[in-house]
């Protein structure tokens, strides 16, 4: 367990700005304590400073995770984020797009999000632009990228891909061994 | 006999005092020269030729002598220097040495020169001298200023000229383009065969044989982790230990890490958390503030293709007025001198640059 160097901050925060923009800013300085990112075995935790130093009594090997993981540096040095990282994109999210009660499921099987299951999404969402994805009843499910832009979605056919899937609480379930 | 002793005592003493006075004042005939950034003195008094003569003890204690008294001299001037106390009151006594003015020879030889080419030895037997030219020439139909070589260079490029004359005499049939490549091929691999010779006698030149530092040394092949490991070495073969170097156009701000002899350095995982917070703020700051970095090169592309873009249209319409009868103008080179060249718009040429002899002569 560490802190993250200099490069790695900055790829975290590269791909955390493509969700929720400056509001990493609420992430760093946070009112109710200090809560810092660390790494462990390349995955990113974002930890509060009371769980860090009690984890700092456990050796590295027995440590399995603390705080909230969200997400692993690739081999490459490439950063990719967790579904776990949801709880703290969702309301934060700065481009949303909200699933039709039907294409739910769909998506939670780790599909993408068709032009047929989009019950709404923000205005002037840019193409590739990362989203945040709702059912209808605001819970968040996932996250992804748009494939469209809010202009093109109107125009697409029905079986377009809307949403790329990158990350559905479905994982939770499906690779419940490998989340951490 | 008391008086006797008295004086002797007295005598004594002197002695000691002189003892005790020439171990801080020291005579010199000739003044000594310091260098204190250095710690350096320098005595030009000529030395007692006749106690140095041969080896033995005397001479020994000479040169022992002669070194206490030069030192002597040399810390006398240190406690000149302004001095402080370290730390607390109670600290060792610091003195500010002033810059060094002696400059140190360099610890390598100086790099050897590169054994001349065929042609730097011909050019020299004839008396041959380069010529200074400008890069930049003035290209009469852009009206503007162009390189003389190479990309959009003045006059246009031979290599991507539309049309080609066929010289008098030659076979009609004979496709000029393909001899113009061919030729260019040829140029290419000359060229490169003339290098690798120039690179094979170089390597056998007597001064390149008997060069040290094999393993940094330029072979035939070097791998690129012997490249890297050399320039590495290079870079810290300074005077400065490579602090003063400026970087390459393309090295990476902080050289990799890895072979380097350093190891990776993390910052503590509970150090200051309030630092390491503001230090993620001033990151955060930085990014968002960040205008996207203008890329020269994509820059120039782009505007190059928006001329060109422009230039085409521009030249889309003229040729609507003017109709068939301009086209085929444009397309015979060397006959419609003068008469169509003031019809010629700039940014056709630079599209290409080349179009046959009639922009040649305008």
């Amino acid at each position: 367990m560490r802190p993250l160097t200099e490069a790695e901050t900055r790829a975290l925060f590269e791909k955390l700005g493509k969700y929720i923009g400056e509001n990493i800013q609420l992430l760093v300085d946070r009112p109710d304590g200090t809560y810092c990112f660390r790494l462990h075995r390349d995955r990113v935790y974002y930890v509060s400073e009371k769980l860090l130093k009690v984890a700092t009594s456990i050796p590295r090997d027995s440590l399995v995770a603390l705080g909230t993981c969200f997400g692993k540096f690739t081999k490459t040095q490439k950063f990719r984020l967790n579904v776990t990282a949801l709880d703290f994109l969702a309301p934060y999210a700065k481009y949303k797009v909200w699933v039709k009660p039907g294409s739910e499921q769909s998506f939670l099987y780790g599909n993408h999000v068709l032009k047929s299951g989009l019950g709404r999404i923000t205005e002037n969402t840019a193409q590739y632009q990362g989203v945040v994805v709702y059912s209808m009843a605001d819970i968040p499910l996932g996250f992804g990228v748009a494939a469209k832009s809010t202009q093109d979605c109107r125009k697409v056919d029905p079986m377009a891909i809307v949403v790329f899937h990158q990350a559905d609480v479905g994982e939770y379930v499906r690779s419940e061994d490998t989340l951490t | 006999m008391a008086a006797v002793r008295v004086e002797e005592l007295l005598a004594a003493a002197e002695e000691q005092e002189a003892e005790k006075q020439r171990s801080i004042a020291v005579h010199k005939e000739l003044e000594l020269e310091f260098d204190l950034g250095n710690l350096l003195a320098l005595d030009r008094n000529p030395p007692a030729a006749a106690g140095l003569r041969g080896a033995g003890p005397r001479r020994e204690a000479l040169l022992r002598a002669l070194a206490r008294d030069n030192t002597q001299l040399l810390v006398t001037q240190l406690w000149a220097l302004p001095a402080e106390r370290a730390g607390s009151a109670a600290g060792p006594l610091v003195a500010q040495l002033p810059e060094p003015a002696f400059r140190l020879p360099r610890e390598k030889p100086p790099p050897r020169p590169r054994p001349p080419t065929r042609w730097e030895q011909f050019a020299r037997l004839k008396g041959i001298r380069r010529r200074k030219r400008t890069s930049l020439v003035w290209d009469e139909q852009a009206k503007e200023w162009r390189r003389r070589w190479g990309y959009r260079r003045a006059g246009g490029d031979p290599a991507r000229a539309w049309v080609a004359e066929v010289p008098a005499g030659a076979d009609p049939d004979e496709d000029q383009f393909a001899k113009r490549r061919r030729e260019k091929r040829e140029r290419v691999a000359r060229n490169e065969l003339n290098r690798l010779r120039n690179l094979a006698r170089a390597h056998r030149a007597p001064g390149a044989a008997a060069a040290p530092a094999a393993p940094l040394h330029p072979t035939g092949h070097q791998s690129r982790a012997e490249l890297g490991r050399a320039a590495r070495v290079a870079r810290l073969s300074t005077a400065s230990l490579g602090r003063f170097q400026p970087r390459l156009p393309k090295e990476p701000a902080e050289p990799p890490p890895c072979g380097g002899g350093r190891k990776r350095r993390f910052a503590p995982l509970l150090g200051d958390l309030a630092a390491e917070r503001s230090r993620q703020l001033e990151l955060l700051r930085g990014m968002s503030s960040k205008k996207p970095p203008l890329d020269i090169t994509r820059a120039v592309n782009k505007q190059l293709r928006e001329e060109d873009a422009e230039a085409a249209a521009a030249k889309g319409k003229k040729r609507a007025q003017r109709g068939k009868r301009g086209r085929r103008q444009q397309q015979r080179p060397g006959r419609s001198g003068k008469k169509s060249s003031s019809k010629q718009s700039g940014g056709k040429r630079q599209q290409r640059p080349a179009s046959g002899g009639k922009r040649k002569k305008a």
